[in-house]
Parts: structure tokens; C-alpha cells; sequence
């Protein structure tokens, strides 16, 4: 049973770090916390699902067209809201409101569109039987989603760290003014985070959908909500922060329902996440004050 | 004064005139306004929609036999979007500003605890055709339900799967941030004391959640017959399919939430073993119940679950009662009329034969009603219901 547990733990952690990685690095470059980014991973999931059903095609087919369809998504956001706000030296939390209001109106759409029915993906496009392997049940996706999620946290630090557009994007995140003056184009590469961070969004939508066998217009929200709980305890704009922060409240839950019982589950894990916060009051590897990538 | 003004004053003339010709005129063909205040957005749309779509075609089906004794029912729809405080909002808009003669709603029971008291506070009947939970009809004597409780219904299920499947000792699962999962779970913890039936252990999960496998893996290790569950669809499907890659293999029984066809497709592949109990089933070949699929099949392209059942039921109840009623005009008397009519009202619909029966509230003194019928348990199997009693 244990076994198990750990296991579940483990992949529990990586869905919410796979939300994560996309709403930090967006906070990490724009210095926005961007609360549409719910309705932008359901908007991955359903676009990904109309692709599937229109034009049957593969599974990983799908996967990049919601990652290039909320890219674009994630992009219109940007131009069409965050950046008239940025040019107009908007306070900080007018754009976060902002965000909240086309996150309400993108809900809207889709369930005009689809409707408020939950639905799912074809059965048929991942063998969803389980395997087992050496007492403890594994299945294709749960594979799939800790493995993409380490890639991709693998792939951002090595893009931030060691590339020149990574050096860029961090002298963004400590001054966009002063890289600006330094000849960075600044605007250029906030869209290409906001098309990164969003198709980030779009690509857990379409795995944790798969995960959850739910999509609705409005599924975006609870997975946002522990969303910023992750983001808060790894420092906001840390993506190695957002990774382990992911498995500590994946961990925490999984285990507090193991051996405590499963009404204490939220009350323990968002418990552990308050303590961590006391002892490091700006996350496991953030900064407030700097924004950091 | 200009032109424009000459304008503007004139239109506003005839329009004046035409509104008091147009007043006169629906006085004289005497709607009955009815209102429906039902969540047609968010999360719990994928009922309200149904019942929204169960009370238009009854009302379709009454209105062409000639209505209420010669006038058509008029439906003024409200979303509460499956909100307490918007259901409050809707509730203040049809009473008041609409001027109903009585309304139909809210989808939630979470909605009903929150909004009936304005009906009845008001002296007008409000009557669910979804409120399941404990506690509605004791409002007041203006609430009204066909909506058979879970505390009728689900000791039935427990006791037809226990009988059936061999059921010695079950595990159970609820969600206990819900009002409707939470009473579920209450009456099914009851029925299972009544029972004798001893639990290997309890667990609950949150709204939203998309992983359920820590709380499955720990059910597993006790070793039960089976899992009694306590959901709705959105969470109970994905337990379903959870459940089953786990290597859980055990019958599941079911609350209200669970009932329905869209199982089928949400847990494909994993939707067998699946125990609900229900006013109604679409295996009940009854004459009622057979039109009524037929007609709702064709009017909305869909099959139509339980939810739309109920509806289309209470709106025929209420429309047996209105044809009771001689209105006066006077909208106070006439909602009391209606009040006063209603209780009587004996029916056989798609759910099957239906009557009132006085609930009371926590004191013991009589208040609302509550529906009388007998519920019908099922198994799924493949892509059916089939009828177990």
C-alpha cells in the first residue's frame, strides 16, 4: 500500500507542477499573476478534444495544436490586455483584475460553445488499463505526466540559465527598463513567454484532463487555485520552486490521506504549505522583492 | 420645442397607447406566468439544463391541449447559474418583479436551503424538482418537492445491493464540501447502521479534485465488498475509472448524482458495477415513461436522464392543480389558491404513480411536502441500466 501511495504522491505532485510551470514563469518574466491561466489550461483541454473528435487525429497530434492554440490564446492576451496596461503603467493588481475578467469571459465562451455538460476523450486514445508493476498499479499517462513534467521543468531552467535569450529574459525579470535601454527587446519576449507560458497551460489541460477524465468549462478553476498555492510556496517566478512545490503538496496530500484520514487532507497539507511559509516567508526559492525567473 | 423633441414626445405618446392596449390585451388572454429559476450555467448546468428542457416540453404538451382551462402557461426562465446567491436574486426577480403565480427551482439543494425561505416568506409555492437533501421541505408549508430524498431512496439501494451482490461489509467515499454529497452521505451512514452493515472505513474528497487514487488505495487494503459513494458525476466518474485502474474491482453504490446515462461515456470502459436508486429509469417501459422519452428524444436531440423526468412530471402536477384553481386576479390569493391545491394532487407520470406527503420541520410541526414514491434500483451494465427491482 505504501508503495502505491508514494506513487500516487508522485504523480499528483507532477500534475500540479505541470500547472505550475506555466503560471510562474508568466509571474517570473511579466510580473503578472495571471488568473486567466485556469481558463487558458481548459481552453487547451477543449481545443485539444475538438481536434480529436474533428479530425481524429493521434493523441500527441493533439497535444501540440492545444499547446500552439493557447500559445496564440495566451499571445492575444497579452497584446490585446496586458500590454496597453504596461504602456499605460497600470499598478500591479489592474492587470491581475483584468486577467480575472477574461478568464470569466473565456469560461462564458466555451460553455456557450460546448456547453456546461462534462465531457471527455475518446477512450480509445490511451490504453487506460492499468499495469502493474512490482505491486503497484501504473498507468500510460501517469508515466507520460511525470515524465513530461520533469522534461519541461528541464528544459525551462536550461533555457533560462545557459541560452542568451534565458540571459535576456532574466535581466527582464530584474528590470524590463533597464534591459530595454541595454537593446533587449523587451516586448518581443514577453510575447514569446506569454506563447510558452500559455501553451504550457494548454498542455496540461489536454494531460490532466486525460488524467481526470472531466472537461468542463469551469475545470480550470480548483486546479488555479492549488495552483497559486504552489506557486507561493516555491517563490513566485521560480520554476525549480514551482516543480518541488508541486510534489510537497502532492506528497502532502497523498500521505495525510494515507495516515491521517482524508477529511484532515487540506487542513494538513495547506497546514505544512502555512509552516514552510513562516520559516521562509518568500517560498522555498523565491524572492519577492527581485522578481526572479 | 424642435423637431426631435416633437418627435420623441409623439412615439412616447403612441407608445404609452400601445402599452395600455397591450396591457389590456394579455389581461384579456390571461397567461399564467409560471417561473423557473434553474442553473443553466457552471457547474451544475449539465442538470438544470435538463430540467429547464423537461419543463419546456410539458409545457409544449399542455399548452397544445389548450392550457390551463383555455390559458397557455407563460415560462419565465431565470439562471442561478447553481449559486445560493444568485438563486436569492432570481427568486427576488420572479416573485416580485415578474409577479409569478408560483416558480419552479433551484437546481442545488445548496440553492433551495438559501432561497426557498423568500417563496415562502412571500406566500408563494415554490416547488423542486432536484432538491434532494434533508431539511427543504421543512421551510415551510409553501415548499413543495417531487424529488424523491436520498433518505427514502438510498436505503433501498443499500438494501436491494446488499441482498443481490452479497454484501457484507462496504467502504465509503464522499464529498463533504457539498450539501447534496454530504446529506447523501449522512442517510447512506444511516441506512448502513439500520442495515447492520459494518463500514471498513470512511473517506472524502473535495470538489475539483482530479485524483483520487490516495483515498482508493487506502479503501483497497480494507478489503470491502463494496464502495458506497456519495458524488456527483464530475467527481464520481473519474472515481469510477480510478477505481478500477487501481484494480478495484467491487460493485459501487450510488447516490442521486450518479444517475445517469452520461456515466456511460464519462467512465467508459469502466462503468460496470454500478448500484443507484431512482425515482426513474429509462428501462421503465411504462406507457408515461415510454412518450415521454419518445417526445424528449425528438424535441432536444438528447436522452433524457432523471432530472428531466422529475421536471417534466412537476410540471404536469402543477398544471393539474392550476386547472384546480379559479384565479381571481388578485395575485396574493391566487399563489394561496394554488398553495392550497397543490397537496391534493395525485399524478402518474414518468417517474411513475406520485403523491404528496406532509413533511415536517424540526420542531415536528407539519410544514412543506415531499414526494411519495417508490424508487426503482439498477445495476450498469455495458452501455444500460438494468432494473434490479
Amino acid at each position: 500500500m505504501l508503495e502505491q501511495q508514494l506513487f500516487n504522491a508522485l504523480s499528483l505532485g507532477c500534475v500540479y507542477a505541470l500547472f505550475a510551470l506555466g503560471f510562474t514563469l508568466v509571474f517570473g518574466v511579466l510580473g503578472v499573476i495571471n488568473l486567466s491561466h485556469g481558463a487558458v489550461f481548459m481552453v487547451g483541454a477543449y481545443a485539444a478534444l475538438e481536434f480529436i473528435t474533428r479530425l481524429h487525429a493521434p493523441l500527441w497530434a493533439a497535444i501540440l495544436f492545444a499547446f500552439a492554440f493557447s500559445g496564440a490564446v495566451g499571445v492575444l492576451i497579452d497584446r490585446l490586455v496586458l500590454r496597453p496596461l504596461r504602456a499605460r503603467g497600470a499598478p500591479h493588481l489592474i492587470p491581475m483584475i483584468a486577467t480575472i475578467g477574461l478568464g470569466l469571459a473565456m469560461n462564458s465562451l466555451v460553455q456557450g460553445l460546448f456547453g456546461a455538460e462534462n465531457q471527455r476523450f475518446p477512450s480509445d486514445i490511451l490504453p487506460d488499463r492499468a499495469i502493474t508493476f512490482a505491486g503497484v498499479s501504473v498507468t500510460v499517462l501517469e508515466l507520460g505526466i511525470i515524465l513530461v513534467s520533469f522534461a519541461l521543468m528541464t528544459v525551462l531552467l536550461y533555457t533560462l540559465k545557459r541560452t542568451q535569450i534565458g540571459r535576456a529574459l532574466r535581466a527582464i525579470a530584474e528590470s524590463p527598463k533597464a534591459a530595454g535601454l541595454l537593446g533587449i527587446n523587451v516586448e518581443g519576449l514577453f510575447m514569446v513567454t506569454s506563447l510558452v507560458a500559455a501553451g504550457l497551460g494548454g498542455v496540461s489541460g489536454v494531460l490532466i484532463g486525460l488524467y481526470s477524465n472531466a472537461l468542463f468549462p469551469l475545470m480550470g478553476q480548483p486546479v488555479m487555485h492549488k495552483g497559486i498555492a504552489v506557486i507561493i510556496l516555491g517563490g513566485m517566478g521560480d520554476i525549480r520552486g514551482a516543480m518541488l512545490a508541486g510534489l510537497f503538496l502532492g506528497f502532502a496530500e497523498v500521505l495525510s490521506v494515507a495516515y491521517i484520514g482524508s477529511t484532515m487532507r487540506d487542513a494538513v497539507a495547506f497546514g505544512l504549505l502555512f509552516l514552510v511559509l513562516l520559516v521562509r516567508p518568500k517560498g522555498l526559492f523565491g524572492s519577492v522583492q527581485e522578481r526572479k525567473v | 420645442m424642435t423637431a426631435f423633441h416633437r418627435i420623441v414626445r409623439n412615439s412616447a405618446v403612441a407608445l404609452a397607447i400601445a402599452a395600455a392596449l397591450g396591457a389590456t390585451g394579455v389581461a384579456a388572454a390571461a397567461e399564467v406566468k409560471i417561473g423557473v429559476a434553474e442553473a443553466l450555467s457552471g457547474g451544475a448546468a449539465q442538470y438544470g439544463i435538463s430540467i429547464r428542457n423537461g419543463f419546456q416540453l410539458a409545457v409544449d404538451e399542455i399548452n397544445a391541449a389548450g392550457g390551463i382551462n383555455g390559458s397557455k402557461i407563460e415560462l419565465v426562465v431565470e439562471d442561478e447559474q447553481g449559486k445560493k446567491d444568485e438563486a436569492i436574486n432570481a427568486f427576488k426577480k420572479l416573485i416580485f418583479q415578474d409577479k409569478v403565480l408560483m416558480l419552479f427551482g433551484p437546481t442545488l439543494s445548496n440553492s433551495a436551503q438559501a432561497a426557498d425561505p423568500i417563496a415562502q416568506a412571500s406566500h408563494t409555492v415554490v416547488f423542486g424538482t432536484s432538491n434532494t437533501a434533508d431539511g427543504i421541505t421543512s421551510i415551510g408549508d409553501h415548499v413543495f418537492r417531487n424529488s424523491v430524498t436520498e433518505a427514502d431512496v438510498l436505503p433501498v439501494t443499500i438494501k436491494t445491493a446488499a441482498k443481490v451482490a452479497g454484501i457484507k461489509k462496504v467502504a465509503v467515499l464522499y464529498g463533504n464540501d457539498d450539501v447534496f454529497t454530504k446529506s447523501g452521505y449522512d442517510n447512506f451512514k444511516k441506512a448502513l447502521e439500520d442495515l447492520h452493515i459494518p463500514v471498513t472505513t470512511t473517506e472524502t474528497f473535495a470538489k475539483g479534485d482530479v485524483d483520487f487514487k490516495a483515498q482508493l488505495t487506502k479503501i483497497k487494503a480494507t478489503n470491502p465488498d463494496a464502495i458506497v459513494l456519495s458524488a456527483l458525476l464530475a467527481e464520481g466518474a473519474p472515481i469510477m475509472v480510478q477505481a478500477r485502474q487501481l484494480g478495484l474491482n467491487v460493485p459501487i453504490i450510488g447516490g442521486n448524482g450518479m444517475n445517469s446515462v452520461k456515466v456511460f461515456d464519462l467512465a467508459k470502459g469502466s462503468s460496470d458495477g454500478l448500484w443507484v436508486g431512482s425515482p426513474w429509469s429509462i428501462e421503465n417501459r411504462t406507457p408515461e415513461n415510454n412518450s415521454f422519452i419518445v417526445a424528449y428524444t425528438k424535441q432536444f436531440t438528447s436522452a433524457p436522464d432523471q432530472f428531466a423526468a422529475q421536471a417534466y412530471d412537476a410540471m404536469h402536477i402543477a398544471a393539474a392543480a392550476l386547472k384546480k384553481v379559479k384565479l381571481s386576479g388578485d395575485l396574493a390569493k391566487d399563489r394561496e389558491a394554488v398553495q392550497q391545491a397543490l397537496p391534493g394532487i395525485k399524478w402518474v407520470g414518468a417517474t411513475g404513480p406520485f403523491a404528496f406527503r406532509r413533511a415536517t420541520d424540526k420542531s415536528g410541526k407539519p410544514a412543506g411536502y415531499d414526494a411519495n414514491q417508490t424508487p426503482i434500483v439498477s445495476t450498469t451494465r455495458g452501455k444500460n441500466y438494468e432494473i434490479e427491482k
